[in-house]
């Protein structure tokens, strides 16, 4: 193990290199680009013996990665934003063929107006493509989820494609100290890739084909399947990662003080690690406030979820994203998922960091007195001088 | 009477779900021949994913990869990159798309792999119109043709716009070898076949594939329409090689372009001045190759030959 001081983009680079990627095919889009050109760098040195393929749009990147990995080999690939919702197609394609791809999305506000800061919109816009999604909080946890995404997509019994989520700039272009496990370590964890429903040249077989509704009924289900089959998964894979890095991160919904707490707030990536001293000050001044984060979102954890909600009566979800549901995407899945409980907390939905606005400790605060007081409406946005509208 | 040299080994079974006459079946069928067992053919959306026949069956004795409509070239770099990855080497990797597939909405992706110079065989099978769709309009639909969306009703006659020339959009980005072929001259389409195998590097077919059932003729005269296309100068067989230009059927005479449209539904409205059009357009069309192939001979397209391609990649 080393310590290396590195960003988020960098962390997805080393994952690369440490996982032993094949093919790696990717196009530039801020905030991504500088884990394309990392790994531009640990293959022009022989660090990574990759083929890197360059191409002229994100939508020939993921189908590059997608027959590549028909063809057996390990595939990574890398973006954000508007080059996510262009790959929309093949994101699809990717689950549908089975595709043990790992995509590193850098999460960056959609346009108009441009914006590049961080924001979920491009990836919630993804949730329902096939894909396992994680979201990160920490560079570590970058390195890590990158590393045991390759481990859980390549299972026998998921075989799915895993994006794993950074915040823009927050983790993308922000250094921590980061360990690094050794090859030695990684290769233990993570074998060579087994060839299953892969192309070989000289035999006759089709990898896509067409069906009619006698049959394309049940690819969905065998990929349904599968999804359920990832948090069982998650945690073997969790706990092999730990034995050989010595490091968890919780699976796919750890908690912090929701011990006998009267509102939880559920958070997504960096803006956690702010609501986490928001709650040791609340706590402090003897405030009962947990946290819980969604480190999963795809599939939805919902055991974890209904044991949170078994604990709490007001539930709070932040959506760093505004999706045109009833709530946030993820304040809607919260609600979804408690809804055959017995005990109903109340779920509030607030949209916190939309574009790159930051979640600062006293938006955070706000939010947890509103769940205190059981004064708001179900959905708020925050950190939004209402009176000022934005075309006048 | 010369022998025929076609290889003997067929790689496309019957029981495909072609329609009779179908152009596209036997450019396929002649393309595996030369090919061999040990090739991998992406195919996108396109008459060639209906003709394969659906899961679990296929109608080819090769490995086939479906893809979207418009990313066969970026699928083809990526099949190439993984062999590469994985240390095959002995394997042709061919995409085999439609000419709108390729011509409209795969153009960018066909750009991208011929640039960076990805080691293999892109295919465009080329009838002239959406064909699985059910014949609408593309850029390779040829001046004055009827599709289903280029009427022939009021004051609409067919198609008004001349057909995209994909040789030359190819050319530009100097691949080792580009050719036009037609099923309907095996012996010339074997020895491109051939010659392209042999290769490394971004290679560019565009085979004549007639549709009976969009172009409106009989499904026994798919040959014949083959052999009036060339020899009226509507398509006309050549290569280019390190920017040398190859003319390889040469016609002494054209036959006039007449007898190429009267033998399809597809142009049946065309008036003489129509004609004339596609007449005049067809022998400026020749001219120009005959040029292109003599002023070749003496000084090939400069950037093509003096310096080398780079490495071939994936």
């Amino acid at each position: 193990m080393t310590v290396m001081v590195l960003s988020g983009n960098s962390a997805q680079a080393h994952a690369v290199r440490l996982a032993r990627v094949q093919v790696v095919s990717a196009y530039p889009i801020t905030p991504q680009t500088s884990i394309v050109e990392k790994i531009a760098d640990l293959v022009a040195t022989g660090a990574l013996k990759a083929e890197y393929v360059q191409v002229e749009s994100e939508h020939s990147a993921l189908q590059v990665v997608v027959s590549a990995s028909g063809m057996g080999a390990r595939t990574y690939t890398a973006t954000s934003s508007h080059g996510l919702l262009l790959m929309h197609e093949l994101v699809h394609w990717a689950s549908g063929a089975r595709d043990p791809i790992v995509m590193g999305v850098v999460n960056r506000a959609v346009g108009p107006p441009w914006n590049i800061g961080a924001d979920h919109t491009d990836s919630m816009s993804q949730r329902d493509t096939g894909w396992i999604q994680f979201y990160a909080e920490s560079n570590q946890e970058v390195i890590d989820t990158v590393l045991m995404a390759f481990r859980l997509a390549e299972h026998p019994d998921v075989r799915l494609p895993v994006m794993v989520m950074e915040d823009a700039f927050y983790l993308s272009h922000t250094l921590e100290p980061v360990d690094v496990p050794d090859q030695a370590v990684v290769d233990g964890f993570l074998p060579p890739r087994e060839a299953h429903a892969t192309l070989h040249p000289g035999t006759s077989a089709r990898l896509g084909s067409f069906t009619g509704p006698d049959r394309y009924v049940d690819f969905r289900f065998e990929v349904a399947k599968a999804m359920e089959r990832v948090p069982a998964t998650l945690r073997l894979v969790e706990e092999e990662y730990k034995k050989a890095t010595g490091r968890s991160h919780g699976g796919a919904v750890p908690t912090y003080r929701v011990d006998d707490a009267d509102a939880v707030l559920i958070t997504m990536g960096t803006s956690t690690t702010t609501a986490r001293t928001v709650v040791d000050d609340l706590r402090a001044q003897g405030k009962k406030v947990g946290l819980a984060k969604l480190r999963l979102f795809r599939p939805f954890p919902n055991e974890e979820i209904r044991a949170l909600g078994a604990m709490v009566d007001r539930i709070g979800v932040a959506d760093r994203s505004y999706t045109f549901g009833p709530m946030g995407a993820a304040g809607t899945e919260v609600s979804a998922a408690l809804y055959p409980s017995s005990h109903h907390p109340a779920v509030t939905g607030f949209y916190a960091g939309i574009g790159g606005r930051d979640v600062t400790p006293h938006v955070v605060r706000r939010m947890y007195e509103s769940l205190l007081s059981g004064a708001v409406p179900e959905v708020h946005w925050e950190d939004i001088e209402e009176e000022v509208s934005v075309d006048g | 009477m010369a022998k025929l040299t076609l290889p003997a080994q067929e790689l496309m079974f019957s029981g495909h779900s072609a329609c009779p006459g179908c152009g596209a079946a036997l450019a396929m069928r002649l393309l595996l021949k030369g090919l061999g067992p040990r090739t991998v053919v992406s195919v996108p959306a396109c008459c060639w994913t209906v003709i394969a026949t659906p899961y679990p069956t296929t109608a080819l004795g090769v490995a086939m990869m479906d893809n979207p409509i418009e990313a066969t070239g970026a699928s083809i770099s990526g099949i190439r990159a993984a062999l590469d990855a994985m240390g095959e080497k002995d394997v042709t990797v061919v995409g085999f798309a439609g000419d709108g597939g390729t011509a409209d909405i795969g153009i960018q992706a066909l750009s991208g792999m011929l640039e960076r110079r990805t080691n293999a065989l892109y295919v465009m099978y080329d009838n002239e119109a959406y064909m699985n769709t059910g014949v609408q309009r593309s850029g390779e639909t040829p001046l004055g043709a009827w599709t289903t969306t280029t009427p022939v009703e009021g004051h609409e006659h067919g198609k008004i716009e001349a057909k995209k020339d994909m040789m030359a959009i190819v050319l530009a980005h100097h691949p080792v070898y580009a050719a036009t072929l037609n099923p309907s001259f095996p012996e010339d389409f074997e020895r491109k076949v051939e010659k392209a195998k042999a290769m490394s590097g971004p290679r560019f077919f565009d085979i004549f594939a007639p549709c009976s059932t969009g172009w409106r003729f009989d499904a026994q005269k798919t040959i014949a329409i083959g052999r009036l296309a060339t020899d009226t100068g509507v398509f006309p067989l050549y290569e280019v090689e390190n920017g040398r230009y190859h003319v390889t059927r040469k016609v002494g005479s054209l036959k006039p372009v007449e007898e190429y449209l009267h033998a399809q539904g597809r142009f049946r409205h065309l008036t003489p001045a129509n004609i004339a059009a596609v007449g005049a357009q067809v022998r400026d069309g020749w001219e120009k190759l005959l040029t292109f192939e003599s002023e070749s001979l003496v000084a090939p397209t400069p950037s093509a030959a003096p310096t080398a391609p780079p490495a071939t990649r994936a």
